[in-house]
């Protein structure tokens, strides 16, 4: 194997579930995949194709049955141990007992930050997200869209090299999502972090992303990977960019021509 | 909460309860119901108040019995779930034979740990209470600690969180409301407890006691005195386990008001 300077490298990586029992699963076939540090990745493809099972291996919450991944030149395992890792769920999964600058908190807490650091932290973020004055609300006392700006608070406010977010903004309206991607552009632009994303919306995937990969349906392979030479920083100009609508209808036709495949 | 919204939230619970009172009363009188069957509310309630008293002395006895009962099996019970929540293979092996003894009609057993312990002994009641309340304190206890969502166990192993802080950060206060169900059930149950047990036999002011040897007596005005006075323990009991309930877990969805504040 050789050396590199990749932010993930993901090797011929196949994961099968319930393997040798009737019902098992391929979920993902021989996945390989360079991706570079401050590199905005984007994963999109058919529903059960495999982009969370993708997701969950890079942080080494699943084993792959086959292959092998790397995260800045470390193992998964290691790189878990560092603390590499920000992950977004689906689902806000804050928790109930906690306010929200506590839930904010939480990654901080865990990995030892002082209490006056956390504080500094948790405030600046829930800034960033636009969620000043709600510090101390419970979870269920905000709309969706204000929970998932919650957990995306949270998953930054460690500074971790490598964000995972898994369709972040799927539970949200039209508006504050097209809000929220320009924010995640901001935020990125800002942060210089390495951020895998996992989303059904081919706009979205296209104006965030320096490079889409495209799944198959199941089991999921790599079918194409479209570099986005969008300008960046990119502003809201770029969706009247004739050159974006031809990246959005390129991959539209290569995703329906897939999922057409199946059905 | 206002005072307003205090009444209006009870109001019915407590016109239910006049209007049943008065029912009871009137059927007494109109049918000229048997005092052994059924006295009537006020010659209960006169009762209650000339012994009250005596009633308070054998409430508190039995009351202390059932707390003894209800803190050892409680305690028991949530150190038996933390045991067991830390090592899967214990936890599935163990489960299903705590399920089963949570449906064995552990009162049955009342005269023979009377035995074991003395009649007398406030202790063989405790014991009694103990091994009652055990069982749901612990079922519930484990469901509340391996019941976890999984993302939210996924968010901690992504930070490569400890098993320590994992347990005290997120499967504590999972379980929290799952223990709380098991105290209010508890605290029924260990006044129950208590009492029947005192049924077959236990000190001479003992309220299961009073209560048998009242009704053997036929003096039924104050065995349904005593009666009374184990229902508002009871309800006291349970009362306090509710506001304690509201003051550590106020952000469970059962406090919950949909105004602000
Ligand atoms: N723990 C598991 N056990 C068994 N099979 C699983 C498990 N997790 C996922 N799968 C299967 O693996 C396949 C891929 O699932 P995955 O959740 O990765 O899909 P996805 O691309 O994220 O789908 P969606 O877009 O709907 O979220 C599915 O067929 C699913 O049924
Ligand atoms: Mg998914």
């Amino acid at each position: 194997m050789t050396e590199n300077n990749s932010a993930v490298s993901i090797r011929n990586v196949t994961k099968i579930f319930n393997q040798g029992r009737p019902n098992e699963v391929v979920a993902l076939e021989d996945i390989s995949l360079e991706i570079q540090p401050n590199e905005f990745v984007s994963l999109i493809g058919p529903s059960g194709c495999g982009k969370s099972t993708l997701l969950r291996i890079i942080a080494e919450l699943l084993q792959p049955t086959r292959g092998e991944v790397q995260v800045y030149g470390k193992t998964a395992h290691q790189a878990r141990l560092d603390q590499d890792y920000g992950f977004v769920f689906q689902s806000a999964t804050l928790y109930d007992w906690r306010t929200v600058a506590k839930n904010v908190q939480l990654p901080l807490e865990v990995m030892g930050f002082s209490r006056e650091q956390r504080k500094q932290r948790a405030s600046e973020m829930l800034k960033l997200v636009e969620l000043e004055g709600f510090e101390n609300h419970y979870p269920w006392q905000l709309s969706g869209g204000m929970q998932q700006r919650v957990s995306i608070a949270r998953a930054l406010s460690f500074n971790p090299k490598l964000l995972l977010m898994d369709e972040p903004f799927g539970a949200l309206d039209e508006m504050t999502r097209e809000r929220m991607n320009l924010e995640l552009q901001r935020i990125w632009d800002r942060t210089q972090t390495t951020i895998v994303f996992v989303t059904h919306s081919i706009p979205e995937a296209v104006f965030l992303s320096s490079r889409v990969v495209l799944l198959s349906p199941r089991p999921g392979r790599i079918t194409e990977i479209l570099d986005i030479d969008l300008p960046m920083p990119r502003a809201w100009e770029v969706r009247e960019d004739p050159h974006y609508f031809e990246l959005v209808n390129h991959l539209r036709d290569t995703l329906r021509a897939i999922e057409g495949g199946v059905q | 909460m206002s005072l307003q919204r205090v009444w209006r939230q009870y109001a019915p619970t407590i016109v239910l309860a006049v209007v049943v009172i008065l029912l009871w009363e009137l059927i007494v009188r109109v049918f000229n119901i048997e005092r052994f069957l059924l006295p009537a509310p006020s010659a209960i309630l006169a009762n209650f108040t000339s012994n009250l008293d005596r009633l308070t002395h054998i409430g508190w006895f039995t009351t202390k019995e059932a707390l003894g009962g209800f803190a050892i099996g409680c305690s028991l019970g949530i150190l038996a779930a933390f045991v067991t929540a830390r090592w899967t293979i214990i936890n599935e092996t163990i489960l299903p034979f705590a399920i089963a003894a949570n449906s064995v009609p552990i009162l049955a057993f009342a005269p023979i740990v009377n035995n074991w312990f003395g009649v007398d002994n406030p202790l063989s009641k405790m014991v009694i209470v103990a091994v009652i309340v055990f069982f749901p304190m612990m079922i519930n206890t484990l469901r509340g600690l391996t019941l976890v969502d999984r993302n939210a166990l996924e968010l901690m192993h992504s930070y490569a969180a400890s098993e320590v802080e994992i347990l005290l950060k997120l499967r504590v206060p999972n379980a929290l409301p799952y223990m709380f169900q098991a105290f209010k059930l508890a605290a029924a149950l260990s006044m129950i407890g208590a009492v029947v047990s005192e049924y077959f036999g236990g000190n001479r002011s003992a309220l299961g006691v009073f209560i048998t040897q009242e009704a053997a007596l036929f003096r039924f005005e104050s065995a349904w005195s005593a009666i009374i006075i184990a229902c508002i323990v009871g309800i006291t009991f349970y009362l306090v386990i509710l506001f304690v309930e509201r003051l550590v877990i106020p952000w469970h969805a059962s406090f919950r008001t949909t105004e602000h504040g």
